[in-house]
Protein backbone atom coordinates (compact mmCIF):
# COMPACT_ATOMS: atom_id res chain seq x y z
CA UNK A 1 0.00 0.00 0.00
CA UNK A 2 2.91 2.41 1.13
CA UNK A 3 4.53 0.99 -1.85
CA UNK A 4 2.06 1.93 -4.18
CA UNK A 5 1.78 5.57 -3.33
CA UNK A 6 5.25 6.20 -3.33
CA UNK A 7 5.26 4.97 -6.70
CA UNK A 8 2.40 6.58 -7.60
CA UNK A 9 3.67 9.77 -6.24
CA UNK A 10 6.95 9.52 -8.23
CA UNK A 11 4.80 8.85 -11.66
CA UNK A 12 3.16 11.83 -10.63
CA UNK A 13 6.64 13.55 -10.33
CA UNK A 14 8.31 12.34 -13.36
CA UNK A 15 5.05 13.69 -15.24
CA UNK A 16 5.82 16.90 -13.82
CA UNK A 17 9.13 17.05 -14.70
CA UNK A 18 7.66 16.44 -18.05
CA UNK A 19 7.41 19.86 -18.77
CA UNK A 20 10.13 22.39 -18.53
CA UNK A 21 10.47 25.39 -16.82
CA UNK A 22 9.95 28.50 -18.63
CA UNK A 23 13.11 30.18 -19.69
CA UNK A 24 11.92 33.54 -18.27
CA UNK A 25 12.76 32.76 -14.62
CA UNK A 26 11.25 35.56 -13.02
CA UNK A 27 7.77 34.20 -14.91
CA UNK A 28 8.17 30.58 -12.65
CA UNK A 29 8.38 32.48 -9.72
CA UNK A 30 5.43 34.60 -10.27
CA UNK A 31 3.59 31.93 -10.49
CA UNK A 32 4.93 29.92 -7.77
CA UNK A 33 4.32 33.08 -5.32
CA UNK A 34 0.39 33.22 -7.39
CA UNK A 35 0.54 28.95 -5.75
CA UNK A 36 2.12 29.91 -2.49
CA UNK A 37 -0.92 32.93 -1.80
CA UNK A 38 -3.36 30.79 -2.75
CA UNK A 39 -2.16 27.79 -0.02
CA UNK A 40 -1.88 31.02 2.43
CA UNK A 41 -5.21 31.97 1.40
CA UNK A 42 -6.93 28.41 1.50
CA UNK A 43 -5.25 27.45 5.15
CA UNK A 44 -6.57 31.08 6.64
CA UNK A 45 -9.97 30.21 5.51
CA UNK A 46 -10.10 26.39 6.60
CA UNK A 47 -8.51 27.72 9.71
CA UNK A 48 -10.90 30.69 10.40
CA UNK A 49 -14.16 27.71 9.54
CA UNK A 50 -12.71 25.80 12.40
CA UNK A 51 -12.31 28.97 14.60
CA UNK A 52 -15.56 30.21 13.85
CA UNK A 53 -17.04 26.43 14.57
CA UNK A 54 -15.31 26.48 17.96
CA UNK A 55 -16.80 30.07 19.19
CA UNK A 56 -19.78 28.50 18.53
CA UNK A 57 -19.61 25.62 20.12
CA UNK A 58 -17.81 26.78 23.11
CA UNK A 59 -19.65 30.00 23.24
CA UNK A 60 -16.52 31.83 23.16
CA UNK A 61 -16.57 35.37 22.10
CA UNK A 62 -13.03 36.00 22.24
CA UNK A 63 -12.59 33.08 19.39
CA UNK A 64 -15.40 34.21 17.40
CA UNK A 65 -14.29 37.87 17.35
CA UNK A 66 -10.80 36.94 16.61
CA UNK A 67 -12.53 34.88 13.34
CA UNK A 68 -14.13 37.85 12.23
CA UNK A 69 -10.69 39.96 12.38
CA UNK A 70 -8.84 36.88 10.47
CA UNK A 71 -11.02 37.13 7.69
CA UNK A 72 -9.37 40.75 6.67
CA UNK A 73 -6.58 38.59 6.07
CA UNK A 74 -7.97 36.49 3.86
CA UNK A 75 -9.40 39.78 1.84
CA UNK A 76 -6.45 41.13 1.45
CA UNK A 77 -4.99 38.26 -0.57
CA UNK A 78 -7.56 38.13 -2.41
CA UNK A 79 -6.78 41.81 -3.83
CA UNK A 80 -2.93 40.73 -3.52
CA UNK A 81 -3.95 37.79 -5.97
CA UNK A 82 -6.37 39.84 -8.49
CA UNK A 83 -3.54 42.75 -8.34
CA UNK A 84 -0.67 39.83 -9.52
CA UNK A 85 -2.90 38.26 -12.54
CA UNK A 86 -4.25 41.52 -13.86
CA UNK A 87 -0.34 42.37 -13.96
CA UNK A 88 0.69 38.80 -15.05
CA UNK A 89 -1.52 39.12 -17.80
CA UNK A 90 -0.39 42.19 -19.15
CA UNK A 91 3.36 41.70 -18.61
CA UNK A 92 3.17 37.59 -20.12
CA UNK A 93 0.06 37.16 -22.21
CA UNK A 94 0.18 33.49 -20.85
CA UNK A 95 -0.35 30.43 -23.26
CA UNK A 96 -2.27 27.08 -22.58
CA UNK A 97 -1.54 25.76 -19.39
CA UNK A 98 -0.31 29.27 -17.97
CA UNK A 99 -3.48 30.77 -19.08
CA UNK A 100 -5.14 28.30 -17.37
CA UNK A 101 -3.66 28.41 -14.31
CA UNK A 102 -3.85 32.02 -13.49
CA UNK A 103 -7.38 32.31 -14.48
CA UNK A 104 -7.89 29.21 -12.43
CA UNK A 105 -5.83 30.79 -9.32
CA UNK A 106 -8.42 34.22 -10.30
CA UNK A 107 -11.54 32.03 -9.72
CA UNK A 108 -10.26 30.03 -6.65
CA UNK A 109 -9.19 33.42 -4.92
CA UNK A 110 -12.79 34.50 -5.66
CA UNK A 111 -14.08 31.15 -4.03
CA UNK A 112 -11.71 31.17 -1.18
CA UNK A 113 -12.75 35.11 -0.70
CA UNK A 114 -16.35 34.04 -0.26
CA UNK A 115 -15.39 30.82 2.05
CA UNK A 116 -14.01 33.54 4.05
CA UNK A 117 -16.63 35.69 4.43
CA UNK A 118 -19.09 32.71 4.90
CA UNK A 119 -16.85 31.86 8.13
CA UNK A 120 -17.03 35.15 9.36
CA UNK A 121 -20.69 35.41 9.50
CA UNK A 122 -21.09 32.23 11.46
CA UNK A 123 -18.77 33.69 14.26
CA UNK A 124 -21.03 36.56 13.79
CA UNK A 125 -23.53 34.65 14.90
CA UNK A 126 -21.63 33.05 17.59
CA UNK A 127 -21.01 36.53 19.17
CA UNK A 128 -24.78 36.75 18.42
CA UNK A 129 -25.84 33.83 20.82
CA UNK A 130 -22.98 33.39 22.95
CA UNK A 131 -24.88 33.39 25.91
CA UNK A 132 -27.73 31.47 25.11
CA UNK A 133 -27.67 27.79 26.11
CA UNK A 134 -27.73 25.39 23.35
CA UNK A 135 -28.19 21.45 23.98
CA UNK A 136 -25.31 19.88 22.99
CA UNK A 137 -26.63 17.05 20.81
CA UNK A 138 -28.02 20.16 18.50
CA UNK A 139 -24.32 20.75 18.01
CA UNK A 140 -22.88 17.27 16.90
CA UNK A 141 -24.86 17.49 13.50
CA UNK A 142 -23.07 21.09 12.81
CA UNK A 143 -20.07 19.84 13.80
CA UNK A 144 -19.88 17.14 11.61
CA UNK A 145 -20.76 19.38 8.59
CA UNK A 146 -18.07 21.84 10.12
CA UNK A 147 -15.52 18.89 9.96
CA UNK A 148 -16.75 17.48 6.86
CA UNK A 149 -16.56 21.12 5.11
CA UNK A 150 -12.63 22.09 6.19
CA UNK A 151 -11.95 18.36 5.46
CA UNK A 152 -13.19 18.53 1.62
CA UNK A 153 -11.78 22.19 1.25
CA UNK A 154 -8.15 21.02 2.28
CA UNK A 155 -8.56 18.02 0.04
CA UNK A 156 -9.46 20.39 -2.88
CA UNK A 157 -6.46 22.71 -2.20
CA UNK A 158 -4.17 19.80 -2.10
CA UNK A 159 -5.82 18.70 -5.17
CA UNK A 160 -4.65 22.14 -6.45
CA UNK A 161 -1.28 22.73 -5.50
CA UNK A 162 -0.44 18.85 -6.92
CA UNK A 163 -3.05 19.17 -10.25
CA UNK A 164 -4.97 15.79 -9.17
CA UNK A 165 -7.74 15.63 -11.04
CA UNK A 166 -9.10 12.37 -9.77
CA UNK A 167 -8.78 14.06 -6.12
CA UNK A 168 -10.67 16.70 -6.87
CA UNK A 169 -13.02 14.90 -9.30
CA UNK A 170 -13.41 12.94 -5.72
CA UNK A 171 -14.23 16.17 -3.90
CA UNK A 172 -16.39 17.00 -6.53
CA UNK A 173 -18.59 13.57 -6.03
CA UNK A 174 -18.43 13.72 -2.55
CA UNK A 175 -20.26 17.25 -1.51
CA UNK A 176 -23.58 15.06 -1.74
CA UNK A 177 -22.40 13.91 2.16
CA UNK A 178 -22.09 17.22 2.99
CA UNK A 179 -25.82 18.21 1.56
CA UNK A 180 -26.99 15.20 3.49
CA UNK A 181 -25.90 16.50 6.75
CA UNK A 182 -27.55 19.68 6.17
CA UNK A 183 -30.81 18.00 5.43
CA UNK A 184 -30.89 16.17 8.97
CA UNK A 185 -29.79 19.25 10.55
CA UNK A 186 -32.07 21.52 8.89
CA UNK A 187 -35.05 18.95 9.87
CA UNK A 188 -33.65 19.17 13.27
CA UNK A 189 -33.76 22.46 13.98
CA UNK A 190 -37.01 22.55 13.01
CA UNK A 191 -38.27 20.01 15.40
CA UNK A 192 -36.60 21.78 17.77
CA UNK A 193 -38.28 25.14 17.10
CA UNK A 194 -41.44 23.21 17.15
CA UNK A 195 -41.12 21.60 19.79
CA UNK A 196 -40.55 25.19 22.16
CA UNK A 197 -41.18 28.59 19.91
CA UNK A 198 -38.44 30.07 22.95
CA UNK A 199 -35.59 27.81 20.70
CA UNK A 200 -36.26 29.63 17.20
CA UNK A 201 -34.16 32.78 17.92
CA UNK A 202 -31.17 30.35 18.83
CA UNK A 203 -32.02 27.72 15.94
CA UNK A 204 -32.57 30.16 13.31
CA UNK A 205 -29.00 31.53 13.95
CA UNK A 206 -27.49 27.98 13.67
CA UNK A 207 -29.65 26.91 11.01
CA UNK A 208 -27.92 29.76 9.32
CA UNK A 209 -24.71 28.61 10.11
CA UNK A 210 -25.45 25.38 9.11
CA UNK A 211 -26.14 26.94 5.87
CA UNK A 212 -23.42 28.85 5.53
CA UNK A 213 -21.40 25.63 5.97
CA UNK A 214 -23.21 24.00 3.15
CA UNK A 215 -22.78 27.15 1.18
CA UNK A 216 -18.97 26.59 1.78
CA UNK A 217 -19.28 22.94 0.58
CA UNK A 218 -20.89 24.47 -3.15
CA UNK A 219 -17.86 26.78 -3.03
CA UNK A 220 -15.08 23.63 -2.66
CA UNK A 221 -17.20 21.79 -5.94
CA UNK A 222 -16.54 25.05 -7.50
CA UNK A 223 -12.94 25.33 -6.90
CA UNK A 224 -12.93 21.58 -7.53
CA UNK A 225 -14.33 22.40 -11.54
CA UNK A 226 -11.75 24.72 -11.76
CA UNK A 227 -8.74 22.35 -10.56
CA UNK A 228 -10.41 19.84 -13.30
CA UNK A 229 -10.01 22.38 -16.20
CA UNK A 230 -6.92 23.47 -15.06
CA UNK A 231 -5.61 19.78 -15.42
CA UNK A 232 -7.33 18.89 -18.03
CA UNK A 233 -8.22 21.85 -20.51
CA UNK A 234 -11.86 20.76 -19.89
CA UNK A 235 -14.92 22.33 -18.45
CA UNK A 236 -17.23 19.72 -16.49
CA UNK A 237 -20.43 19.89 -17.80
CA UNK A 238 -22.19 17.26 -16.17
CA UNK A 239 -24.52 18.32 -13.33
CA UNK A 240 -23.62 17.65 -9.78
CA UNK A 241 -26.15 15.72 -8.16
CA UNK A 242 -28.00 17.78 -5.92
CA UNK A 243 -28.88 16.88 -2.49
CA UNK A 244 -29.88 19.99 -0.67
CA UNK A 245 -33.78 19.86 -0.76
CA UNK A 246 -34.53 21.92 2.22
CA UNK A 247 -35.88 24.68 -0.59
CA UNK A 248 -38.92 22.69 -0.90
CA UNK A 249 -39.44 22.10 2.65
CA UNK A 250 -43.06 23.04 4.42
CA UNK A 251 -43.64 23.02 8.06
CA UNK A 252 -46.04 19.60 8.42
CA UNK A 253 -45.32 18.36 5.54
CA UNK A 254 -42.75 16.30 3.63
CA UNK A 255 -40.28 17.55 1.50
CA UNK A 256 -41.54 17.50 -2.33
CA UNK A 257 -40.35 15.03 -5.01
CA UNK B 1 -13.42 6.76 -6.04
CA UNK B 2 -16.42 6.27 -8.78
CA UNK B 3 -14.93 5.41 -11.88
CA UNK B 4 -17.77 6.76 -14.00
CA UNK B 5 -16.46 8.95 -16.72
CA UNK B 6 -17.41 12.32 -16.36
CA UNK B 7 -18.65 14.61 -18.61
CA UNK B 8 -16.78 17.36 -20.04
CA UNK B 9 -16.19 19.74 -23.26
CA UNK B 10 -14.08 22.16 -24.24
CA UNK B 11 -14.73 25.63 -24.02
CA UNK B 12 -16.80 27.32 -26.35
CA UNK B 13 -14.64 28.83 -29.24
CA UNK B 14 -15.87 32.67 -29.65
CA UNK B 15 -14.92 32.72 -33.32
CA UNK B 16 -16.95 29.98 -35.50
CA UNK B 17 -15.53 26.92 -36.78
CA UNK B 18 -14.24 26.51 -40.07
CA UNK B 19 -16.66 25.31 -41.75
CA UNK B 20 -14.85 26.66 -45.32
CA UNK B 21 -14.38 24.40 -48.12
CA UNK B 22 -10.65 23.74 -48.26
CA UNK B 23 -8.69 25.36 -50.81
CA UNK B 24 -5.44 24.01 -50.38
CA UNK B 25 -4.11 20.47 -49.72
CA UNK B 26 -0.72 19.24 -49.15
CA UNK B 27 0.16 15.37 -48.76
CA UNK B 28 3.74 14.34 -47.73
CA UNK B 29 5.51 17.12 -48.40
CA UNK B 30 9.19 16.86 -48.02
CA UNK B 31 11.83 19.25 -48.63
CA UNK B 32 15.49 18.78 -48.87
CA UNK B 33 18.19 21.95 -49.00
CA UNK B 34 20.77 19.53 -50.72
CA UNK B 35 21.26 16.86 -47.90
CA UNK B 36 19.46 18.38 -45.19
CA UNK B 37 15.91 17.27 -44.74
CA UNK B 38 13.84 20.56 -44.15
CA UNK B 39 10.81 19.51 -44.42
CA UNK B 40 9.23 16.14 -43.14
CA UNK B 41 5.99 14.20 -43.96
CA UNK B 42 4.01 17.69 -44.05
CA UNK B 43 -0.12 16.60 -44.66
CA UNK B 44 -2.46 19.69 -43.88
CA UNK B 45 -5.75 21.18 -45.34
CA UNK B 46 -5.83 24.62 -45.55
CA UNK B 47 -9.41 26.55 -45.53
CA UNK B 48 -10.56 28.77 -47.99
CA UNK B 49 -11.81 32.61 -46.44
CA UNK B 50 -9.76 32.10 -43.27
CA UNK B 51 -6.42 32.82 -41.68
CA UNK B 52 -3.84 29.75 -41.19
CA UNK B 53 -1.09 30.87 -38.67
CA UNK B 54 2.27 29.01 -39.28
CA UNK B 55 3.94 29.04 -36.08
CA UNK B 56 7.15 27.81 -34.79
CA UNK B 57 10.69 28.52 -33.11
CA UNK B 58 13.38 29.80 -35.89
CA UNK B 59 14.26 26.94 -38.53
CA UNK B 60 11.20 24.85 -37.98
CA UNK B 61 10.17 24.78 -41.50
CA UNK B 62 7.24 27.07 -41.79
CA UNK B 63 8.67 29.38 -44.10
CA UNK B 64 9.74 26.42 -46.27
CA UNK B 65 6.83 25.11 -46.12
CA UNK B 66 4.98 28.36 -47.22
CA UNK B 67 7.37 28.75 -49.72
CA UNK B 68 6.58 25.63 -51.12
CA UNK B 69 2.67 26.83 -52.01
CA UNK B 70 3.73 29.30 -54.80
CA UNK B 71 6.56 27.35 -55.53
CA UNK B 72 9.17 29.86 -54.38
CA UNK B 73 11.26 27.15 -53.63
CA UNK B 74 12.33 26.80 -57.10
CA UNK B 75 14.14 29.42 -57.64
CA UNK B 76 16.60 28.03 -55.09
CA UNK B 77 18.95 25.54 -56.67
CA UNK B 78 19.73 22.99 -53.97
CA UNK B 79 16.48 22.60 -53.20
CA UNK B 80 14.35 19.76 -54.02
CA UNK B 81 10.71 19.19 -53.08
CA UNK B 82 9.13 16.12 -52.93
CA UNK B 83 5.01 15.37 -52.20
CA UNK B 84 1.42 16.73 -53.62
CA UNK B 85 0.25 20.31 -53.11
CA UNK B 86 -2.93 21.32 -54.55
CA UNK B 87 -5.30 24.35 -55.09
CA UNK B 88 -8.43 23.97 -55.79
CA UNK B 89 -7.98 20.33 -56.21
CA UNK B 90 -5.25 21.03 -59.30
CA UNK B 91 -1.74 19.78 -58.81
CA UNK B 92 0.85 22.82 -58.38
CA UNK B 93 3.64 20.72 -59.71
CA UNK B 94 1.83 19.95 -62.80
CA UNK B 95 3.89 20.30 -65.75
CA UNK B 96 1.71 22.14 -68.10
CA UNK B 97 0.85 24.78 -65.31
CA UNK B 98 2.75 28.26 -65.51
CA UNK B 99 4.46 29.31 -62.53
CA UNK B 100 3.99 32.89 -62.93
CA UNK B 101 0.31 31.81 -63.61
CA UNK B 102 0.37 30.06 -60.09
CA UNK B 103 1.93 32.87 -58.69
CA UNK B 104 -0.69 35.08 -59.89
CA UNK B 105 -3.03 33.14 -58.22
CA UNK B 106 -0.66 32.89 -55.04
CA UNK B 107 0.20 35.96 -53.64
CA UNK B 108 3.42 36.90 -51.48
CA UNK B 109 3.86 39.44 -49.06
CA UNK B 110 7.36 39.72 -47.49
CA UNK B 111 9.08 40.34 -44.09
CA UNK B 112 10.79 43.51 -45.22
CA UNK B 113 8.95 46.07 -47.21
CA UNK B 114 10.05 45.64 -50.88
CA UNK B 115 8.00 47.57 -52.94
CA UNK B 116 9.43 48.67 -57.16
CA UNK B 117 11.55 51.72 -57.07
CA UNK B 118 8.48 53.25 -58.72
CA UNK B 119 5.34 55.40 -58.11
CA UNK B 120 2.69 54.16 -55.62
CA UNK B 121 0.49 53.77 -58.61
CA UNK B 122 2.98 51.89 -60.80
CA UNK B 123 3.66 49.35 -57.94
CA UNK B 124 -0.08 48.44 -57.87
CA UNK B 125 -0.91 48.55 -61.48
CA UNK B 126 2.46 46.44 -62.60
CA UNK B 127 0.93 42.86 -61.73
CA UNK B 128 -2.55 43.61 -63.37
CA UNK B 129 -0.57 45.05 -66.63
CA UNK B 130 1.53 42.28 -66.81
CA UNK B 131 -1.01 39.63 -66.29
CA UNK B 132 -3.19 41.50 -68.98
CA UNK B 133 -6.02 42.35 -66.69
CA UNK B 134 -6.79 45.96 -67.50
CA UNK B 135 -8.20 46.90 -71.23
CA UNK B 136 -8.11 50.21 -70.89
CA UNK B 137 -6.36 53.05 -68.96
CA UNK B 138 -9.57 53.67 -66.86
CA UNK B 139 -9.74 49.52 -66.14
CA UNK B 140 -6.18 49.76 -64.48
CA UNK B 141 -7.35 52.95 -62.53
CA UNK B 142 -10.06 51.25 -61.19
CA UNK B 143 -7.87 47.71 -59.99
CA UNK B 144 -5.47 50.27 -58.37
CA UNK B 145 -7.70 52.13 -56.28
CA UNK B 146 -9.87 49.30 -55.32
CA UNK B 147 -6.72 47.63 -54.36
CA UNK B 148 -5.10 50.22 -51.94
CA UNK B 149 -8.92 50.63 -50.72
CA UNK B 150 -8.82 47.46 -50.21
CA UNK B 151 -5.52 47.88 -48.22
CA UNK B 152 -6.87 50.59 -46.32
CA UNK B 153 -3.82 53.07 -47.58
CA UNK B 154 -6.03 54.53 -50.39
CA UNK B 155 -7.11 57.77 -47.59
CA UNK B 156 -3.33 58.25 -46.98
CA UNK B 157 -1.98 58.33 -50.90
CA UNK B 158 -4.71 59.78 -53.21
CA UNK B 159 -3.55 62.56 -53.50
CA UNK B 160 -0.01 61.67 -54.24
CA UNK B 161 -0.10 58.75 -56.41
CA UNK B 162 2.90 59.87 -58.24
CA UNK B 163 5.20 59.83 -55.36
CA UNK B 164 7.50 56.94 -55.32
CA UNK B 165 6.51 53.77 -53.01
CA UNK B 166 9.53 53.74 -51.14
CA UNK B 167 9.03 57.70 -49.66
CA UNK B 168 5.97 55.75 -47.64
CA UNK B 169 6.33 54.74 -44.10
CA UNK B 170 7.11 51.41 -43.43
CA UNK B 171 3.49 50.61 -42.80
CA UNK B 172 2.41 52.29 -45.55
CA UNK B 173 4.98 50.37 -47.67
CA UNK B 174 3.86 46.99 -46.18
CA UNK B 175 0.27 48.30 -46.68
CA UNK B 176 0.99 48.90 -50.53
CA UNK B 177 2.81 45.79 -50.78
CA UNK B 178 -0.61 44.53 -49.70
CA UNK B 179 -2.56 46.52 -52.38
CA UNK B 180 0.38 45.01 -54.94
CA UNK B 181 -0.58 41.65 -53.84
CA UNK B 182 -4.40 41.67 -54.27
CA UNK B 183 -4.15 43.56 -57.17
CA UNK B 184 -3.64 40.45 -59.64
CA UNK B 185 -7.01 38.93 -57.53
CA UNK B 186 -5.20 36.30 -55.98
CA UNK B 187 -7.09 33.60 -54.57
CA UNK B 188 -4.19 32.53 -51.96
CA UNK B 189 -1.88 35.39 -50.06
CA UNK B 190 1.11 34.11 -48.43
CA UNK B 191 2.19 36.55 -45.58
CA UNK B 192 5.83 35.54 -44.39
CA UNK B 193 6.38 37.55 -40.96
CA UNK B 194 4.57 40.38 -42.86
CA UNK B 195 4.56 43.04 -39.23
CA UNK B 196 8.17 41.74 -38.29
CA UNK B 197 9.59 45.06 -38.95
CA UNK B 198 6.61 47.34 -38.17
CA UNK B 199 5.97 48.97 -34.73
CA UNK B 200 2.89 48.42 -32.72
CA UNK B 201 0.49 50.88 -34.71
CA UNK B 202 0.86 49.32 -38.59
CA UNK B 203 1.21 45.86 -36.76
CA UNK B 204 -2.62 46.60 -35.68
CA UNK B 205 -3.44 48.51 -38.99
CA UNK B 206 -2.02 45.11 -40.90
CA UNK B 207 -3.96 42.83 -38.78
CA UNK B 208 -7.38 44.69 -39.37
CA UNK B 209 -6.84 44.70 -42.58
CA UNK B 210 -5.71 40.50 -42.69
CA UNK B 211 -9.15 40.50 -40.54
CA UNK B 212 -11.35 42.40 -43.27
CA UNK B 213 -9.04 40.17 -46.43
CA UNK B 214 -9.89 36.94 -44.31
CA UNK B 215 -13.39 37.24 -46.19
CA UNK B 216 -12.84 37.17 -50.05
CA UNK B 217 -9.02 35.20 -49.66
CA UNK B 218 -7.03 31.95 -48.10
CA UNK B 219 -4.43 33.98 -45.86
CA UNK B 220 -1.24 31.99 -44.47
CA UNK B 221 0.61 33.52 -42.74
CA UNK B 222 4.09 32.74 -40.89
CA UNK B 223 4.70 34.83 -37.33
CA UNK B 224 6.90 34.69 -34.92
CA UNK B 225 4.55 36.32 -32.24
CA UNK B 226 2.12 34.16 -30.81
CA UNK B 227 0.07 36.79 -29.82
CA UNK B 228 -0.35 37.49 -33.11
CA UNK B 229 -1.30 34.28 -34.59
CA UNK B 230 -3.51 33.60 -32.00
CA UNK B 231 -5.22 37.74 -32.86
CA UNK B 232 -5.56 36.95 -36.45
CA UNK B 233 -5.56 33.69 -37.22
CA UNK B 234 -8.75 30.63 -37.03
CA UNK B 235 -6.49 27.65 -37.43
CA UNK B 236 -2.78 27.25 -36.52
CA UNK B 237 -0.09 24.95 -36.97
CA UNK B 238 2.90 24.32 -35.22
CA UNK B 239 6.09 23.11 -36.76
CA UNK B 240 9.01 21.99 -35.15
CA UNK B 241 12.51 20.49 -36.59
CA UNK B 242 11.02 20.06 -39.88
CA UNK B 243 7.65 18.45 -38.54
CA UNK B 244 4.10 19.58 -38.38
CA UNK B 245 4.00 18.63 -34.92
CA UNK B 246 -0.39 19.91 -34.61
CA UNK B 247 -2.58 21.73 -36.54
CA UNK B 248 -6.00 22.81 -35.11
CA UNK B 249 -8.27 25.74 -34.14
CA UNK B 250 -6.12 28.45 -33.14
CA UNK B 251 -8.28 28.85 -29.92
CA UNK B 252 -7.63 25.09 -28.85
CA UNK B 253 -3.82 25.23 -29.66
CA UNK B 254 -3.47 28.29 -27.77
CA UNK B 255 -5.63 27.16 -24.50
CA UNK B 256 -4.86 23.63 -24.68
CA UNK B 257 -2.89 22.08 -26.81
CA UNK B 258 -2.54 18.24 -27.68
CA UNK B 259 1.38 17.77 -27.94
CA UNK B 260 4.09 18.67 -25.36
CA UNK B 261 6.22 20.26 -27.51
CA UNK B 262 3.18 22.83 -28.71
CA UNK B 263 2.89 23.81 -24.57
CA UNK B 264 6.33 24.38 -24.59
CA UNK B 265 7.04 26.07 -27.28
CA UNK B 266 3.78 28.17 -27.15
CA UNK B 267 4.21 28.87 -23.48
CA UNK B 268 7.91 30.12 -23.40
CA UNK B 269 9.46 26.76 -21.89
CA UNK B 270 12.05 25.29 -24.61
CA UNK B 271 15.51 24.95 -23.22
Amino acid sequence: MLLAKLLALMGAREEATNVNEHIVKSYEEELALLDKRIAQMGGLAEHNLGRAFSALDKHDPRLASQAIEADRAIDQLERDIENQVIVMIAKRQPMANDLRHIMTVLNIAGDLERIGDLGKNIAKRALAIAGEHHPKQLMAGLGHMAELAARQLKDVLDAFSAHDDQKALAVWRSDASLDALYNSVFRELLTYMMEDPRNISLCTHLLFGAKNIERIGDHTTNIAEKVHYLVTGRVLTEDREKSDDTSSVLLGKPATE
Amino acid sequence: MDATPIQTMQREVPTPATTMPIKVTARDVNVFYGDKHALKEVTVDIPDRGVMAFIGPSGCGKSTFLRCINRMNDTIPSCRVTGDIRIDGQDIHDPRLDVVQLRARVGMVFQKPNPFPKSIYENVAYGPRIHGLARSKSDLDEIVMTSLQKAGLLKEVQDRLGDPGTGLSGGQQQRLCIARAIAVSPEVILMDEPCSALDPIATAKIEELIDELRENFCIIIVTHSMQQAARVSQRTAFFHLGLMVEEGETTQIFTNPRDNRTLQYITGRFG
